[in-house]
Parts: C-alpha cells; sequence; structure tokens
C-alpha cells in the first residue's frame, strides 16, 4: 500500500501471535526496549483458534509484572487487526510510536545512551 | 521505680525492695471449690502471691482465671497463667480483659507443655501467637491502651507481666538472650524453672548480671523441695525442661525413706537461703505443688516470715 | 513433594468387604517418589487383598493402572472408559487424587488408599521428613533458612521453649528441636542479633486457617473462573 509508518519500530514476523511468548516481550525490555507491542488477528478470526487470545492474556501479564516494578505498564501492549487491513498497521504504528515518545525513554536505560 | 503499673501486692513487695516469695497451687481436676480453698489456706498470708496454673502438663483443670478469682475471694493475690497452647489471639484478649475486670493483677505467659503430655493428647493445639508475642501484646493492651489489631480499648487492663525462664534447657548458651528477649518484649518480672543443678544456675545469673537484666526486671528463682527420690527420678526422667544432678538424687537415696522429704526440705532451705544473697536474685517462686501444707513450715523455717505488708 | 502412608491392610479390606471386582488407581507423582502408590506399590497392594480374600474363601478380581499425576483431569478422564465397570475404586494417590476422582466420576466410590501427611523431602533413602506446613507466607529466611512453622511442635517464632534438651524437642526424643539448630546456626555465624527482639506475629490468614485455598495463574486461565 506504500503507506509510510515510522522507522522507530523493528518488526518481528511470526506465524500467528500465540508464538509470543511472556519472555519475549520482558526480554525486549530488559535489552532496552521503550516499547514492545504485540499486532494480532481480530479476535474470532485467529487462524489458529485461540492464539492471539493467549497472547494478550499474555501482554496483560507483562503489564502487571512492569506495574509492580514501577514502569509505565502502557509500554506493552496488544492490538488486534486484520492482515488486509494496511491501513490500520500503519495507524496502530504511529499511535504506539507517539505514545512511547510521550512516556521518554525506557526507566532501565542509562541517562548517557544514545 | 516511679509509678506502679498494676498496684498488686507482688508488684509494691518487688519495688519496695524486699525478697518476694511466691508460691504455687494447682486447680483441681473437677469443680472442686472446697478442696482448692483448702490448699489457699496454707499459702495465705505465707506469700506474696500464689501461681494458678493453666491446664499444666496439658492436663484438663479448672481455669488459671475461674481458680483466680476463688483465690481473690479468698483473700490471697493471684498470679494469673495463661498459656498459648490453648488460646488464640481473641480468647487471650477477652481473658486479659475479664481477668482485669475480676480483680487479677499479676499474669504469666507461657508457651505451654505441648498436648502430648498430657490426658488429651489427641487434641488440636492452638500456638496462634508464642508467649514472646504474648507477652508484647499485654503490654501493649496495659500501656497503649489498644488491642492487637491497634483499636482502643476502654479501660485497659493493668497487669504486673511475668514470663518463665528455664535456664537448664538448651542451647544453654542462648538462654540468657532468651530472658533478654522476653525482657525486651515487656516482661517485669520472671520466674525460674526449678533449680535444682546449683552450679550450673550460679552460672546462668552471672551472665544475667553481667547483661544487666537483673536491673530491668524482677528475677524469681524457682524451689521446689522433693519429696522422696522417686519423685526426683521421675521428674528427671518425665518432666521436660529439668536437670536434676546426680549428687541430688544420691543425696535423698542415702537416707532412709522416711526421712527423704526432710532431706529434700533441707536442700530447698539451704538454696534459699543462697538465693537471699545471690547477686541478681530478687526472690524465690516455691512450687511446691500437692505439697501446699508445708508451705508454712518451709516459709517458717527459711526465714521469710512475717510477709512484707506494703 | 506430598507424603503419605499407605493404610493397614485391614483398613483398606475393610472399605472394600462386600465388592467383588474393584480398581486399584496408582499415581505416578509424589506417591511413586515416596514409594507409597506408584506401580510397585499397587501391585504389591493388589497381591496382599488378593491372598486376604482368597484365605477368607471370597476371592476379589482386581485391575490396575497408574495414571501420570490424578491431580490433573485430563490424566483423571483416560480411566473414564471402564471406571464405572467396578464396584469399587481404590486410590493410592494423595488426597487429592481420589476427590479429582469422585468429582469426575459422581456415580462410583472412591477409597483412599492412603493416609497424605506432608510436604516434605527424603533425608536418606527410606526416609522421609516434614519440612513445610504450606503456610502460605513463607519467611524461612527470617530463620536461617529453617522453619520453625512447620518444624516446631508449638510453631513459635521465638523459640526454643523451655522444652528443649539436647537438641531435641520435648515432644519425642526422635524429634530434632529445629529452635536449637537455628539458633546454633546463628550463633555460629555470629548473627545473633538477627533473633534478638521479638519476631512479628503471623498473619494466619494465608494458611488453611483462612479457610480452603486457590492460586490462580491469571495469564493461563481461559474463559471466566
Amino acid at each position: 500500500m506504500r503507506l509510510s509508518y515510522p522507522a522507530d519500530i523493528k518488526v518481528i514476523q511470526v506465524p500467528c501471535t500465540g508464538r509470543v511468548d511472556i519472555l519475549h516481550l520482558l526480554n525486549a525490555i530488559e535489552d532496552g526496549a521503550d516499547g514492545v507491542y504485540v499486532a494480532g488477528c481480530l479476535e474470532g478470526e485467529c487462524h489458529y483458534i485461540e492464539g492471539n487470545l493467549k497472547a494478550r492474556r499474555k501482554v496483560n501479564y507483562v503489564k502487571k509484572t512492569l506495574t509492580e516494578l514501577g514502569i509505565e505498564p502502557e509500554r506493552v501492549e496488544m492490538y488486534n487487526l486484520s492482515s488486509a487491513q494496511g491501513a490500520r498497521f500503519a495507524e496502530i504504528a504511529i499511535e504506539m510510536v507517539e505514545k512511547i515518545k510521550a512516556l521518554g525513554p525506557s526507566p532501565i536505560k542509562s541517562s548517557h545512551a544514545a | 521505680m516511679s509509678e506502679l503499673k498494676s498496684g498488686s501486692n507482688l508488684e509494691k513487695v518487688l519495688t519496695a525492695g524486699h525478697f518476694a516469695f511466691t508460691g504455687e497451687c494447682g486447680p483441681p481436676k473437677g469443680a472442686n471449690v472446697e478442696h482448692l480453698i483448702e490448699k489457699f489456706q496454707y499459702l495465705k498470708g505465707n506469700v506474696d502471691a500464689v501461681n494458678i496454673t493453666d491446664n499444666q502438663t496439658a492436663v484438663v483443670r479448672m481455669s488459671s482465671l475461674a481458680a483466680s478469682k476463688l483465690m481473690i475471694d479468698e483473700g490471697l493475690e493471684p498470679n494469673f497463667q495463661m498459656v498459648c497452647r490453648d488460646r488464640n489471639r481473641l480468647a487471650m484478649m477477652s481473658d486479659i480483659l475479664g481477668a482485669h475486670a475480676l480483680g487479677i493483677r499479676n499474669m504469666l505467659c507461657l508457651s505451654g507443655d505441648h498436648q502430648t503430655f498430657g490426658n488429651h493428647p489427641q487434641a488440636k493445639n492452638v500456638h496462634d501467637i508464642d508467649s514472646m508475642q504474648l507477652i508484647a501484646l499485654v503490654k501493649k493492651m496495659r500501656d497503649e491502651g489498644k488491642f492487637m489489631n491497634d483499636e482502643d480499648i476502654d479501660v485497659p487492663p493493668k497487669m504486673f507481666i511475668g514470663a518463665a525462664c528455664n535456664p537448664f534447657a538448651d542451647p544453654y548458651e542462648y538462654r540468657v538472650y532468651r530472658l533478654a528477649n522476653k525482657i525486651t518484649a515487656g516482661a517485669d518480672f520472671i520466674q525460674t524453672q526449678c533449680i535444682f543443678n546449683m552450679d550450673k544456675f550460679r552460672d546462668f545469673m552471672k551472665k544475667v548480671v553481667d547483661m544487666g537484666l537483673h536491673e530491668k526486671c524482677y528475677i524469681l528463682a524457682g524451689v521446689t523441695p522433693m519429696k522422696n527420690a522417686g519423685m526426683a527420678n521421675f521428674m528427671s526422667k518425665y518432666v521436660p525442661g529439668m536437670d536434676i544432678p546426680d549428687s541430688l538424687i544420691n543425696r535423698l537415696k542415702s537416707v532412709d525413706k522416711r526421712d527423704q522429704a526432710e532431706e529434700g526440705i533441707k536442700f530447698a532451705l539451704e538454696q534459699i537461703e543462697e538465693f537471699k544473697e545471690m547477686e541478681g536474685v530478687a526472690g524465690v517462686h516455691m512450687m511446691a505443688i500437692e505439697w501446699e501444707h508445708r508451705v508454712p513450715e518451709i516459709a517458717e523455717r527459711a526465714k521469710v516470715l512475717p510477709r512484707p505488708v506494703v | 513433594m506430598i507424603v503419605a502412608d499407605r493404610k493397614s491392610l485391614q483398613e483398606i479390606l475393610a472399605m472394600v468387604k462386600d465388592d467383588k471386582k474393584i480398581l486399584i488407581v496408582g499415581c505416578k507423582g509424589c506417591v511413586t517418589v515416596c514409594n507409597v502408590g506408584g506401580l510397585k506399590e499397587v501391585e504389591i497392594l493388589t497381591s496382599s487383598m488378593k491372598i486376604a480374600r482368597k484365605k477368607e474363601g471370597n476371592p476379589i478380581d482386581i485391575d490396575i493402572n497408574v495414571l501420570e499425576r490424578q491431580c490433573d483431569n485430563e490424566y483423571v478422564a483416560e480411566i473414564s472408559e471402564s471406571v464405572n465397570d467396578y464396584d469399587a475404586v481404590i486410590s493410592l494417590a494423595c488426597g487429592v487424587g481420589p476427590q479429582f476422582l469422585s468429582e469426575m466420576y459422581k456415580d462410583q466410590t472412591f477409597y483412599p488408599g492412603v493416609n497424605t501427611t506432608f510436604f516434605g523431602g527424603a533425608t536418606q533413602h527410606g526416609v522421609w521428613e516434614e519440612r513445610c506446613a504450606g503456610c502460605g507466607t513463607c519467611a524461612i529466611h527470617n530463620f536461617g533458612g529453617l522453619c520453625p512453622i512447620a518444624r516446631c511442635a508449638k510453631s513459635l517464632m521465638n523459640g526454643p521453649c523451655g522444652g528443649s534438651s539436647n537438641g531435641v524437642c520435648e515432644i519425642n526424643k526422635d524429634t530434632d528441636c529445629i529452635w536449637d539448630a537455628i539458633v546454633r546456626k546463628k550463633m555460629e555465624a555470629g548473627e545473633l542479633e538477627d533473633l534478638m527482639g521479638v519476631k512479628g506475629i503471623k498473619d494466619w490468614r494465608t494458611a488453611r486457617h483462612g479457610g480452603p485455598r486457590r492460586s490462580i495463574r491469571e495469564e493461563l486461565v481461559q474463559g471466566n473462573i
């Protein structure tokens, strides 16, 4: 569709968001990501039946953990869209980046990090 | 010492600097008030206060609370006892308030012998809180006027708080620290387990004095006159926490059976004489269980009569 | 893990005295580890019961099965085809097993073949000792890594009591006084100050005293609980 979305995002493709593990999300934050989001199929339309529902529960678990640690839970998010929704994909990307920019860099990064 | 914490006779006697002499009495294994009152008469006027035990050795007897009130009615001062084995914190606080309302002003906080020693070993035990925490609880109720949950008590109970100490239990090196903990928790007076091993007790008291504990709390040395060698043997084997040197058992065995009781009393009298002079010892706690009728004679011979009136 | 002891043969035989055909179900979990309810023990019980019943001239037919665990319905479901073919079923799993069985198969009678006792571990081959009382608020690090709630006969938090003698608890010469161990450990490490003062009063709500408990991992629950 040639729509642009911010270059601040690194996309990792998975066959189903059910493949995403709690550890993937935590490791991303641990390694310095300012935010992580999971984009899965619309609920009820998962190709693997319930993978996207499991992903949402895992995202909620990570949000709780971050809150316990004093880090903003909004840094990790779950979105649902269909693979046909190109415009929505760009929209989500912009929304997420703007949200993270407003929150500022991840609190675990030392002040002089690039 | 400024204001009295409870106004009890025992507190007044100790605060005035007299050598205290307390006794002990076990409630009946039934509701036999008559026999209990008989026992009281032997102790009346011969001791400053009388411990009234709480299901001692986990054998069911009339409650210490009820027996304490009966004692007050007869004109003696009770040392109400509460063990942690049989009551949870609710029942404890409730009984403490009841005790104060009935005129009781001394309270001994104990863990309690395990129920397997007693006559109902199948029972569940409680141990919601332990004796250290109970001491702290009574102090909180008395001095802060608050329940355990910090709610206010309308009329706080005024108790002179006692605790037990067993210098002969293990680990021996730790016992003086545990005593220090009880004093920190709020114990006003301590009664030790009955002493037979004088060498060990002298050593223990040296440690107590070194730590200055005798200045923060009144320590009463426990004395139990042996009725005969059989009793010494039995206690040595079956009563938890006893340290009875062979020298004592042999001393009792060396005399004729009829004279063993007198020998036992002689030993007790020798102990009392030494305790009067021992640094850190503020008095004696005489546990002549089921031998209350000998207490007047022992008190006389120990030259602790008449008891001071403060 | 969970430790149990087998009920006496008399007690088990009495449970099924009027039954002709029974199933004995073992479990590959804790009871296998403490040698009371695994395949070997199921077979031994089967043979013992057959001997007893032959002796009284009233033979009994016994089938056996050993499930991966009896505390997970997916394994409990494995016996659905045949479970009702029996007059009764004896489970050698811990107390959880026969309950899961009873809840899934409402028309069958399940007897516990073992008395479940405690959470513990093997201190030597063949000997298991209690270590944990499941109080729900673990604080063993305050006691040198040892638990006074489970291992002190009076669950003292400020022990030892006056009955501790030679490192042994007053109730039984075979029972160690855990407070003796805690105190000695602290003294040897020069950390006696950790035992000074009064340890805080326990909140028993997280223990069984607060009522039957449940443990939920929200990230794993599908749908509503």
